[in-house]
């Protein structure tokens, strides 16, 4: 596994295309943060984009697209966003940017004049798997972390039903109901593990209900 | 135990009287005559129903208001179903304290099939609480008179507190273990999923002991050889040995869907009798949707006297 990241997936071509609708001259923007880490939303995706929507603009309306493809640091931070894009932004007519929601949003509201197109759906936090290529859903930032007593698996994240006291009536063989008996369960996971260090009194302790304040929307945290 | 036998459930179970429990299924409908006939068969022959909830998360009627009818109509005890799928700790307050106004004295406290598995598989799953915490709940609410914010409740409601295992379970030991964790809030009694093979139900029944509650071991006879098929195909988590799926196919071959019921009746009272000959059961709850009148002559078969 690489680290745990915000996992990010291109949205279809034909989306992003639809969104931008007749603006000729296009910046697309990559985020170097935890998209371009993935090579989902970097410079190089960002070329790649460029190109694909001439090749669309062209094939599809007979029109031509100018698109121009940059990437920068990290685009949740206002402050690299506004002082790297500012020149680019003034000569574009839109922006597709490639960062998750946070990095989009930041966009919008620091080039709130322009349009701001999201280029990527934004998954989870998670991980790659570098042996199976594929990535996993590992927190839910869930603002009061139980991993110290789970064994470092989360279940508020990993069991489909996020149960504090589980596991429930729906695994067979440590797989899951959900998904067809093919992701593990993830207290199945919890009891082996703590089985192996000899804490199953962690197991078997009653976990209170959770205080669903900590993940009300829309969260802030001074520092 | 016994000193909290509000129910006439907990009352057969506290006298250790091998107590029988039936199942009863409102669907999506608004006529409850199916339901109802099916309680006229348990009828005499069950201590008590269980009305499901949203069974397999399809979206059927509220089973709150079949067990109150059920008890008022007919004169079954009932046993009320209710999952955390589709209720946060407010709704499950508020539907508690109408079902303790109406009568209703068990309560089977459940997690619930996930939504992906039932018949509208897009909609929000709750989860607020899981079963665990939704015994503590009801013990907060039964013993302090408060609800799980200690918000004070006007005359508290008093239930016997059901819960369900799953003795087919691989691995075992986290499945006691979570019984442990309810038994030991205040859970009263035990419910078990469908059980087909009596080895399975000793080595469940050996592994529960300690916990000393009462276990009632879930038994379901097949309506259909299709039934019996989708049970294997879809449900991995119930084992339903060769032998049994045999014998079924063989009667259907034999004398068609007649046949399969006379099986059914041998099959399902020969392993009931065994389970309380050779384990520490106190009772069996029949799960049969849809063709309540075999349970009679089930019990019949098993030579139990009903309760």
């Amino acid at each position: 596994m690489v680290g745990p990241l915000i996992v990010t997936e291109q949205k279809p071509l034909e989306e992003i295309a639809g969104a931008v609708g007749d603006f000729d001259n296009i910046l697309i923007v990559g985020c170097d943060g935890c998209t371009g880490v993935y090579q989902v939303g970097g410079q190089k995706q960002a070329e790649i984009l460029g190109l694909l929507l001439g090749m669309e603009r062209e094939l599809k309306h007979g029109k031509n697209v100018k698109t121009k493809a940059t990437s920068v640091l990290r685009q949740c931070d206002r402050r690299i966003v506004a002082t790297s894009l500012r020149p680019l932004v003034d000569e574009c007519g839109a922006i597709i940017t490639l960062a998750c929601g946070a990095g989009a949003q930041t966009m919008a509201e620091v080039f709130n004049r322009k349009l701001v197109v999201p280029g990527v759906n934004t998954k989870f936090i998670g991980a790659q798997d570098r042996e199976t290529g594929r990535f996993y859903e590992l927190c839910s930032a869930c603002g009061d972390c139980l991993l110290l007593e789970t064994g470092g698996i989360c279940p508020l994240t990993r069991c489909a039903k996020a149960l504090l006291n589980g596991p429930c009536g729906g695994q067979a063989k440590g797989k899951c109901e959900v998904g067809g008996w093919k992701k593990d369960c993830a207290w199945v996971l919890i009891y082996d593990r703590l089985k192996e260090r000899g804490r199953l009194d962690l197991f078997t302790k009653f976990r209170l209900p959770k205080d669903f304040r900590e993940l009300g929307h829309p969260r802030e945290l001074e520092r | 135990m016994i000193k909290e036998a509000y129910s006439k459930l907990m009352k057969s179970l506290g006298e250790n009287r091998f107590t029988f429990t039936g199942e009863l299924e409102p669907v999506k409908t608004t006529n409850l005559h199916e339901t109802l006939e099916g309680a006229k068969a348990l009828k005499g022959h069950v201590v008590a129903a269980n009305v499901t909830d949203n069974p397999t998360a399809f979206a059927y009627m509220n089973a709150l208001v079949p067990c109150y009818v059920i008890q008022r109509d007919i004169g079954l005890e009932t046993v009320y179903q209710v999952t955390v799928r589709d209720r946060n700790r407010l709704a499950l307050v508020s539907d508690l304290l109408a079902a303790s106004t109406l009568g209703i004295k068990n309560v089977l406290a459940l997690t619930g099939d996930h939504i992906v598995v039932g018949d509208n598989p897009q909609a929000k799953p709750v989860y607020d609480l899981d079963s665990a915490t939704f015994v503590y709940l009801l013990r907060k609410m039964m013993d302090e008179g408060v609800d799980l914010n200690g918000n004070k409740i006007d005359q508290p409601p008093r239930f016997c507190i059901g819960i369900a295992a799953n003795p087919n379970a691989d691995p075992l030991e986290p499945e006691i273990l979570k019984i442990e964790r309810k038994v030991k809030l205040g859970a009263h009694f035990v419910q078990t999923q469908a059980v087909y093979d009596i080895e399975l139900a000793k080595k469940f029944m050996e592994s529960m002991s300690y916990l000393r509650v009462p276990v009632l071991i879930g038994v379901a006879p097949f309506k259909s050889i299709a039934m019996m098929e989708w049970m294997v195909k879809f449900v991995p988590g119930i084992l339903v040995p060769q032998e049994i799926q045999g014998r079924l196919r063989q009667a259907k071959e034999r004398g068609g869907k007649e046949e399969v019921y006379r099986e059914n009746i041998e099959i399902f009272g020969k392993l009931i009798n065994e389970i309380k000959k050779t384990t520490s059961a106190s009772g069996i709850h029949i799960m049969t949707i849809g063709f309540e009148w075999i349970v009679p002559k089930i019990i019949d078969r098993s030579g139990i006297r009903s309760s």
